[in-house]
């Protein structure tokens, strides 16, 4: 999970990391207030979890309450790469003398975290590291070692930071770690980290990366979730534990391992290309490896909810759990949706292979489901949905 | 023959008496495994299965002689579990549980390297490894495929389960689920060292997914070292940029980690790669009849 720059910032300050005073906007009403409540000059700043945001005109500096009013009704519900604007943080603004860039992160090739580190911050961070990568350093940082006070100079010293920086930026840097670590986070950033006027070194923006792993063991983070701009089905599928991702095609697809899942959805799509209207897959819907009857009804719930579904494409391979009782938990989904007036009104196309596939399609064959099609292949049944979804559009 | 693991290997399984240890180690056994005990500090000196239970994977390699672990315990426990299968020193430790936290992983492969890599760790988040008509340490379905001489390396479960049957007239001699997560213990490259250097093995599959650069690794190592044909397949080509897919690793952000890189990269390096799983076993099957 991303974090928005202002929700990564209060957990800044929780471990005692110097930022900006701020408060956020919603309107333009409120944006004003929080202007004057802090007075002076401020900054306007778009949330989005995206980059780019200065460039795209997201963040802007006003002289007063009046002058913050107008920067917000500018950037409030502006489009930054397909991301709407729905609050600004209003900051103090700070007297900036120099900026710089900071990182913690997980290197996956190296299999460890990596501090990244360079005096040469500020947006173009992306384009220093590509012309002149000697200038950003890449330092590795075991978790059996962690990052102290003597370690975080060390790596501020690295990246090329001033003399006069060096202390500020170590005292950050260990916190970083600490908040790194403690909140499980898979990326902390700060671009730019900034040296003031007056000498201190703090977090101008902050990026955070949860990982959604942990949250057995960080029940404070489900508070951070952006339930406003979560998709209504993906809320849906998730409160029912499914691993569904929204797409915006017309095939609805259910399928067990997220790989053989992923694979579903590319064959689709090409499968797709042949027909009128290029019909592409609704959904990533994994019912996981043991694809049992309760999920497969679960999950052709959520898909039939979706109006943009045309045809569903069941696919599934028998491992663990075998054909028999995934054609089973295909019948007793039906069943169920009847029963409560929901009935699968779009056409199912199945395909199963694997453990007792043959017993599987008997059971299915049998059950003489209306509109469900059994496709021995599938290559053959995303062709068939595919067409399905082209004749319903 | 076949790699890391054979008909000879001793299997603990760490979680024996869990839901899912339970019903996996029964699986284990029915397939032919010699699935030799079990550990569970709190039922230490009971029997589960049939199968004596320890109280540390110290205790259990001892008694039974053990030379692989398959981890079952839920996420919050993996890391100790992994991290006492490494102080044993056992040598191939198959992690499963799924949802392990990365700060963990990365924790408990920081201490594998620490400790000199004595214990090969596979996964997190893996179907395990079988080495079918000998052994099969995990939650691969035993009956897909007979013995034979291809090889098999992925990041996905359902999609090895996929390609072991498409090609089960073929037979595999090892067949490894890496996992899908963004740490993990063996590699792509890990996988395709063993199997050049297998000489029951004349062919590799080896199936990758969208997210990290995996794939674009195994590419430069194969053009180095690996002179048996290799076919590939990558899913993931239609995924939409920035969304997670399942697998906490597939995740596409920017240009790095698409599909069609790793689709060219692995082409480049003269590895056939197949649009669809079908069409990769048509090309794997193209190889196999050429020999």
């Amino acid at each position: 999970m991303d974090l928005f720059e202002h929700q990564a910032k209060e957990l800044f300050a929780e471990y005692g990391i110097p930022v900006p005073r701020g408060i956020v906007a919603h309107t333009v009403e409120e944006a004003r207030a929080a202007a004057e409540q802090l007075t002076g000059r401020v900054v306007v700043k778009a949330q989005v979890k995206t980059g780019g945001r200065g460039k795209a005109g997201g963040v802007k500096v006003a002289d007063d309450a009046a002058d913050a009013e107008q920067k917000a009704t500018q950037i409030l519900g502006m489009d930054i790469k397909g991301h709407t604007v729905h609050k600004v943080l209003i900051e103090e603004a700070s007297a900036i003398a120099e900026e710089y860039y900071f990182s913690f992160l997980l290197d996956r090739a190296n299999r460890t975290f990596l501090a990244i580190c360079s005096a040469a911050g500020g947006m173009d961070i992306e384009e220093v590291a590509h012309s002149a990568p000697e200038k950003v350093a890449k330092i590795p940082v075991s978790p059996l070692d962690g990052v102290d006070r003597a370690r975080a100079r060390e790596i501020a010293e690295a990246g090329g930071l001033p003399a006069a920086a060096l202390d500020g930026a170590a005292e950050l840097i260990e916190k970083l770690w600490a908040a790194f670590v403690d909140e499980d986070a898979s990326l902390v950033e700060v671009n730019p980290m900034i040296l003031s006027a007056d000498g201190q070194v703090k977090a101008l923006d902050g990026k955070v990366t949860l990982d959604d792993n942990a949250t057995f063991r960080q029940s404070d983070h489900a508070a951070l979730e952006d339930k406003a701009a979560e998709d209504p089905l993906e809320a849906a599928a998730k409160a029912k534990d499914l691993n569904y991702v929204k797409l915006d095609g017309s095939v609805g697809i259910i399928g067990n391992g997220a790989g053989l899942v992923m694979s579903t959805l590319d064959v689709v799509a090409y499968a797709g290309e042949a027909f009128p209207g290029q019909p592409k897959p609704a959904n990533f819907l994994d019912i996981g490896g043991g694809a049992s009857a309760e999920v497969m009804a679960a999950g052709l719930e959520i898909i039939i909810s979706d109006p943009s579904v045309k045809s569903i494409f069941v696919n599934v391979f028998g491992g663990i759990t075998a054909c028999d009782a995934v054609a089973n938990g295909i019948v007793s989904a039906f069943q169920l949706l009847e029963s409560r007036g929901e009935a699968v009104s779009r056409p199912l196309v199945v395909r199963l292979d694997g453990n007792n596939a043959e017993l599987g399609r008997q059971i299915l064959a049998d059950a003489r489901l209306s509109g469900v099609e059994l496709v021995d292949t599938m290559d053959d049944a995303a062709k068939r949905a595919a067409e399905l979804a082209a004749v319903g559009a | 023959m076949a790699i890391w693991l054979t008909e000879n290997s001793k299997i603990i399984v760490q979680g024996m008496t869990g839901g899912e240890g339970t019903k996996h180690t029964r699986r284990m056994l029915a397939s032919g495994a010699r699935v030799v005990g079990g550990v569970n500090a709190r039922k230490a000196g009971t029997t589960h299965e049939g199968l004596p239970v320890f109280g540390t994977v110290v205790e259990a390699v001892k008694e039974t002689g053990a030379d692989v672990s398959v981890v079952f315990v839920p996420p919050a426990f993996t890391k100790d579990a992994v991290k006492e299968a490494i102080d044993a020193e056992i040598p191939l430790c198959v992690v499963i549980t799924e949802g392990v936290p990365i700060h963990d992983t990365t924790e408990f492969w920081a201490y594998a390297v620490a400790k000199g890599n004595k214990t090969r760790i596979i996964g997190p988040n893996c179907p395990g490894i079988a080495s079918p008509g000998a052994s099969n340490a995990g939650i691969i379905p035993a009956d897909i495929t007979t013995a034979g001489r291809i090889g098999l390396v992925s990041k996905s479960g359902t999609l090895t389960y996929q390609l072991m049957y498409e090609l089960r007239d073929f037979g595999f001699s090892t067949a490894v689920g890496i996992g899908g997560d963004p740490v993990i213990g063996t590699t792509h490259i890990d996988a395709l060292q063993a199997f050049q250097d297998d000489p029951a093995t004349d062919a590799i599959v080896m199936i990758g997914e969208i997210g990290g650069d995996a794939e674009e690794r195994a590419a430069a190592y194969i053009e180095q070292h690996v002179t048996k044909p290799v076919v590939a397949y990558v899913a993931g080509f239609t995924a939409p940029e920035g969304k997670t897919m399942g697998h906490a690793g597939a995740i596409v952000s920017g240009s790095a980690g698409t599909a069609q890189a790793k689709k060219e990269a692995l082409e480049k390096v003269g590895v056939r790669v197949g649009k669809t799983p079908s069409e990769t076993a048509r090309l794997m099957r193209e190889v196999m009849q050429a020999r």
